[in-house]
C-alpha cells in the first residue's frame, strides 16, 4: 500500500492521480490522504508495495468527471480522494461509467456531489451580512478592522496676482499666496461582515457567487476554515486565514426589521414546523437572526388561529334580536333590547323607524344624532330640519313617508358637553343590518332612498361609490327600486351660500325623482 | 406610523399569497448596482408554516376599493391601513438585499382608485430600482387586472415576473364572493401578458439588444376551499389557463382563516393535503403527460385525500400495466407510482447499457414497495392483481381541535 499525504486541494490530488496512473497503481494499493490529517502509527510502518495495475502512460477523462470531482474535493470526507482516484482508474477502461448510476462508486460520487451543492446552495441562501461603519474596539481577539482607504486628493491650489496692462503685454505680480484648501473629509465606508460556518470546505467555490451579487459593496465572509474580503474598487476576492465568529459583528441595525417581516409574513393557521425543520435544518439557526423569533412564533399560533375563528364567530350581529314577525308593531317593541353590537351601551336610547307603515317611499338615514338619541324619533334634530324643508319645497308630505336609519344607535365621542357624531364603521352597519331588512319586509315600499354612504353601504354594498352612482334605479333582492342621494346634513357642511344651495338642490332632485318613482 | 409598523400590517396583508418563487430569470451582475439573479432562486429563509422566504413580500398598499369576501384587505373589513411611498418600497428592498435576507422584491397592492393608477404605482417602484439603484436582483410585480396594455408593457421591462391572480375555480365563484372581479378582465390582462410576451422572446431571437420582457413568465394564484367548487373543475381551469396563457406555475392556496373574516366564508381552513393534491396532480398534468380529465372522473370530481393522484389512476387502469423497466418507452414508465420524471431519465440511461433489477431500482430511490405491483424487472414479475386501496392509516389525533382549524389531516 503506498501512502501519499495531500495538500486538501484539487490540482494537488489532479497531479498525484496522474501519476499514480502513470506508475500503475491500482486503487487498492493507493492511500491518498489529506496532509492535515493525523496519520495512525501503524499506517506509517507499512512497507510501500510497488504498483501491480496496468500502467496509462497517457491518462484521460471527461470533463464531466473532473467537473463533478472538483466540487467533490471540497468534501470533508476522508475518504473522497480515494474515491476519486477509484474512479478515475475504472474510468481509463469503462468509459461510459458515470452514465450507471446504480454503480457504487458513481452513486457515492454522486452523493458527495448532491452533498457539496447543498451546501453551496444553502450558503448563498444563509450567510447575514451585518454592516460597520466605523472600527470597532480593540480586542484580545483578532478583529475585523474597517480601515477607509485614504484617497489622496490634490488641491487644487491657487494665489492672488496682480495684472496691470502695460504697451508690452499684461505684467502680472504676486500679491499673497494662497493656503491650500483644507482636504476633504475623509468618506464613511460601509463594510458588510458575516460569520458563517459552510459543512465543507466550500468557501473558494462560494465567493464568487457574492462578488457577482455584491460587486459595488465592501464586504467579508468569515468561516472556521478561511475567510474571504471582497475590493469592490479593485473588484478582486482576496482570502485569509478562519476566524471565529465574534470576530464578526454582533448584530445590525436592520435586525429588528427583518424580524418583524419574518413575523408578519407567515400564516398561524397553517403550522408546518417539519417541512420548516427540514428546508432549514438547525445547524443553520445560530447564524440566522430571525430564527430567535421561532418558540414564539410557534406557542402563538395556535392561539392566534383560535382567536381569529372565534371573532369570525363572534362578529357582532342584531340578527338574534330580530323578531320572526315582521310588523312594524313588533320590530318596534322588540329594539330596545338589542345588543347586536357595542353601540347600546353609550347610547340612551334606540331610535325605531317612524312614519306611514303601508308607504309607497322609504327614506334611510345613517344614524340618530344627539337631538334623535334624546328624543328617540328619527330625523328630529337639525338635518331632519333640511329635511323638512326640502321635502316642503317640492311638496312631499312627510307623513306618507317613512323614515329610518341604517343603524339604529348614536355613535358619539364625548368632547366636553359635546357629543360629536362619529361614523359607524362597516362592522356595525353590517350588525344592524337585519333590523333595516325586517323594516323594509314589514312596510314593503315601492322605492327606497338611501340618504348618505353609510345608508347605500348597507343596502347596496361596501364599494357603492355614492357621487358617481347617484340618482341612479338600482334593483336589490329587498326592493325593486333603490335610489341613494347625500344625507341632509351634507347641505349644513356646506362651504358657503353657493355651495349650500347646489346641495339642496341635488337632494331635491334625488328626492323628487325618487318620490315620482314611488307614485308611478 | 413608521416603517417598522407598515411592514408589520403590509406584510400580514401579503402573506395570503403563496407565491415566492425567485427561480426563472437569470440576470448577471451589472457591476453598477447590487444583484443578480441565478435562475434557480433561493430560498433565504423559512417560516413556521413551512414556506420559503425569498422575496421581500408586500403590498404597496392594503386600502383597497373592492369587497372581494375571501380577502382580508376588502373595502369592508374593519383592518389597520397602510400605504408605503415608492421610496419606502426601494429603500426596504436594497437595505434587505445588501444583507443578503432576500432575492428580491414581490409587490402587490389592493386597487386605489382605478386599475390604471395602481399599476402605476407599482411600476413606479420597479423602475426606481432598476433605474436609481441599478438594482440587478429579482421583481415581481402584481399584474392588475383592467389595467392599460401600455402598462403592462411597461411593467414586464422592469419586472422578472408579472402574475395577474384568478383568485377563484370558476366565474360563479367570482360573482358570489368577489362581486367587482370578473374572469374575462382577469384573463384578458394574462393574454395582455403572454402576447407581448411571445412579442419580446421573438425579437431577441432576432437581436439579443432587443428588451426582455417578464423573463420569469407569469403565474396565478387559486383559492381552494372557500367555495364548493370541486378538484375536476379546478383542475380544468388550470388546463385552459396553463394552455391559453402559458403561465409558468399556478398556485393553489388552500383557504385557511383570516383576521376579521366575512361571516359567508367557511370557518375552518382546507385541509392541507388537498392542496397538496392539487399540486401533484398540476405536476401530473405539465411533466408527467396527464390529462386533467384522467386525474378525476363526474363521479368521482374530487381527488382524493388518502392516495396521491397517481396511483388512484394505476390501480383503476390494470389494463396499462405491467411495465416493463427495460423496454416501455418513457411516456408509459411516467405513469408508474413511485417513479419520478428524473428516475425515469436515469432508468432510460442506464438500461442502454444493462437491463435494471429491482436492486438497482432501489438504488436510484425508486419508491419500490410502491411501484412493484405494477412493473417489470429483470428478478420481478408483479402478480395478476393490482394492489387494492388500503384504508389509510391514521392516527388518533392528541390536538383533534387544533387539526380541525389547520386543516392538517
Amino acid at each position: 500500500m503506498k501512502h501519499v499525504l495531500l495538500e486538501p486541494d484539487f490540482e494537488a490530488w489532479r497531479a498525484a492521480a496522474r501519476d499514480a496512473l502513470r506508475s500503475g497503481y491500482r486503487p487498492d494499493e493507493l492511500d491518498l490522504e489529506d496532509g492535515t490529517a493525523p496519520a495512525t502509527l501503524s499506517l506509517m510502518l507499512e512497507p510501500e508495495d510497488g504498483a501491480t495495475g496496468t500502467a496509462y502512460p497517457k491518462p484521460h477523462t471527461s470533463k464531466a468527471f473532473l467537473e463533478a470531482a472538483q466540487v467533490v474535493s471540497v468534501h470533508r470526507d476522508s475518504q473522497r480522494w480515494n474515491l476519486l482516484y477509484r474512479i478515475l482508474y475504472r474510468l481509463q477502461t469503462e468509459r461510459d461509467l458515470l452514465k450507471l448510476e446504480t454503480d457504487d462508486d458513481v452513486a457515492q460520487l454522486l452523493r458527495f456531489e448532491a452533498q457539496v451543492r447543498r451546501d453551496l446552495h444553502k450558503m448563498h441562501a444563509f450567510v447575514r451580512f451585518r454592516k460597520v461603519l466605523e472600527p470597532g474596539n480593540p480586542a484580545e481577539r483578532p478583529v475585523v478592522v474597517d480601515e477607509p482607504v485614504a484617497v489622496a486628493v490634490e488641491a487644487e491650489a491657487h494665489h492672488l496676482m496682480l495684472e496691470t496692462p502695460t504697451p508690452f503685454g499684461n505684467l502680472r505680480t504676486e500679491i499673497e499666496s494662497c493656503a491650500p484648501a483644507e482636504a476633504p473629509a475623509e468618506p464613511e465606508c460601509e463594510h458588510f461582515i458575516a460569520w458563517y460556518q459552510p459543512d465543507h470546505r466550500i468557501l473558494p467555490m462560494a465567493a464568487p457567487f457574492f462578488a457577482e451579487r455584491f460587486a459595488i459593496m465592501r464586504w467579508t465572509i468569515l468561516t472556521p476554515d478561511a475567510s474571504v474580503s471582497w475590493d469592490p474598487v479593485a473588484k478582486q476576492l482576496s482570502f485569509a486565514p478562519g476566524l471565529p465568529r465574534e470576530s464578526a459583528p454582533a448584530e445590525d441595525e436592520l435586525e429588528t426589521l427583518w424580524r418583524s417581516y419574518y413575523a408578519s409574513i407567515y400564516n398561524p393557521a397553517r403550522l408546518n414546523v417539519s417541512t420548516m425543520r427540514s428546508e432549514m435544518p438547525v445547524r443553520y439557526w445560530k447564524n440566522l437572526p430571525e430564527v430567535q423569533l421561532l418558540p414564539t412564533l410557534i406557542t402563538q399560533s395556535k392561539t392566534r388561529v383560535e382567536s381569529m375563528v372565534s371573532r369570525q364567530q363572534a362578529q357582532p350581529n342584531a340578527q338574534p334580536f330580530v323578531p320572526d314577525e315582521h310588523t312594524i308593531q313588533a320590530l318596534t317593541a322588540s329594539l330596545p333590547a338589542c345588543k347586536g353590537c357595542e353601540l347600546y351601551c353609550h347610547a340612551t336610547q334606540v331610535v325605531p323607524g317612524r312614519g306611514d307603515r303601508q308607504a309607497a317611499m322609504m327614506l334611510v338615514g345613517e344614524q340618530p344624532g344627539d337631538q334623535e338619541d334624546r328624543r328617540g324619533e328619527p330625523f328630529v334634530g337639525p338635518a331632519g330640519a333640511v329635511l323638512d324643508r326640502v321635502l316642503e319645497e317640492i311638496g312631499i308630505p312627510r307623513a306618507q313617508l317613512y323614515v329610518t336609519n341604517a343603524v339604529k344607535h348614536f355613535k358619539f365621542i364625548q368632547r366636553g358637553k359635546l357629543r360629536l357624531h362619529q361614523n359607524p364603521r362597516m362592522s356595525e352597519i353590517m350588525a344592524c343590518r337585519p333590523w333595516l331588512l325586517a323594516e323594509l319586509d314589514a312596510v314593503k315600499p315601492k322605492v327606497v332612498l338611501c340618504l348618505g354612504a353609510s345608508a347605500s353601504k348597507s343596502l347596496l354594498g361596501g364599494t357603492f361609490a355614492l357621487m358617481k352612482d347617484h340618482g341612479k334605479q338600482l334593483s336589490t333582492p329587498f326592493a325593486d327600486r333603490v335610489f341613494a342621494t347625500i344625507h341632509p346634513s351634507a347641505v349644513l357642511r356646506a362651504r358657503d351660500e353657493p355651495n349650500r344651495i347646489q346641495l339642496q338642490t341635488f337632494l331635491a332632485d334625488d328626492l323628487a325623482r325618487a318620490w315620482q318613482a314611488s307614485q308611478a | 406610523m413608521n416603517i417598522q409598523e407598515k411592514l408589520e400590517i403590509l406584510a400580514d396583508a401579503a402573506k395570503y399569497d403563496a407565491s415566492c418563487a425567485s427561480s426563472g430569470a437569470k440576470r448577471g451582475g451589472n457591476g453598477e448596482g447590487i444583484g443578480h439573479s441565478d435562475g434557480m432562486g433561493i430560498c433565504h429563509s423559512y417560516t413556521p408554516d413551512g414556506r420559503c422566504v425569498s422575496l421581500l413580500k408586500i403590498l404597496l398598499t392594503n386600502m383597497c376599493t373592492y369587497d372581494c369576501v375571501f380577502c382580508v384587505n376588502r373595502v369592508s373589513s374593519d383592518i389597520r391601513r397602510a400605504r408605503f411611498t415608492p421610496e419606502e418600497v426601494a429603500n426596504l428592498t436594497i437595505d434587505f438585499y445588501k444583507r443578503n435576507y432576500i432575492e428580491g422584491l414581490f409587490l402587490s397592492s389592493g386597487i386605489i382608485q382605478s386599475p390604471d393608477y395602481t399599476m402605476e404605482q407599482l411600476i413606479a417602484v420597479a423602475k426606481q430600482l432598476r433605474q436609481v439603484h441599478k438594482f440587478g436582483g429579482y421583481i415581481h410585480l402584481k399584474a392588475i387586472p383592467g389595467a392599460s396594455q401600455l402598462l403592462m408593457e411597461e411593467a414586464g421591462l422592469f419586472a422578472d415576473r408579472l402574475s395577474a391572480n384568478i383568485e377563484l375555480p370558476t366565474q360563479g365563484d367570482l360573482v358570489q364572493l368577489a362581486p367587482e372581479k370578473k374572469s374575462a378582465v382577469i384573463e384578458s390582462t394574462m393574454a395582455q401578458i403572454a402576447v407581448r410576451k411571445d412579442e419580446a422572446d421573438e425579437e431577441r431571437k432576432r437581436s439579443s439588444l432587443a428588451p426582455k420582457f417578464a423573463a420569469a413568465g407569469q403565474s396565478t394564484q387559486m383559492i381552494v376551499g372557500a367555495t364548493p367548487a370541486n378538484d375536476r373543475q379546478i383542475l380544468s381551469t388550470a388546463t385552459h389557463l396553463y394552455g391559453q396563457y402559458k403561465l409558468r406555475r399556478i398556485y393553489y392556496t388552500g383557504f385557511s382563516p383570516y383576521p376579521e373574516a366575512d361571516a359567508r366564508l367557511p370557518l375552518q381552513a382546507a385541509p392541507m393535503m388537498r392542496e397538496h393534491r392539487l399540486y401533484q396532480s398540476d405536476w401530473l398534468m405539465r411533466f408527467y403527460g396527464f390529462e386533467a380529465s384522467e386525474l378525476t372522473s363526474e363521479e368521482q370530481p374530487s381527488l382524493s385525500l388518502a392516495e396521491d393522484p397517481k396511483t388512484t389512476w394505476a390501480r383503476t387502469h390494470p389494463e396499462f400495466f405491467p411495465v416493463d423497466v427495460n423496454q416501455a418507452p418513457r411516456e408509459s414508465l411516467l405513469r408508474v407510482p413511485g417513479v419520478g420524471y428524473r428516475n425515469v431519465e436515469r432508468i432510460l440511461n442506464i438500461r442502454k447499457y444493462h437491463a435494471l433489477l429491482v436492486e438497482d431500482l432501489r438504488k436510484l430511490h425508486v419508491r419500490v414497495k410502491l411501484a412493484l405491483p405494477y412493473l417489470i424487472a429483470v428478478d420481478h414479475l408483479p402478480g395478476p392483481e393490482l394492489p387494492a386501496l388500503l384504508p389509510a392509516a391514521s392516527q388518533m389525533d392528541l390536538f383533534a381541535p387544533v387539526s380541525a382549524l389547520t386543516g392538517s389531516v
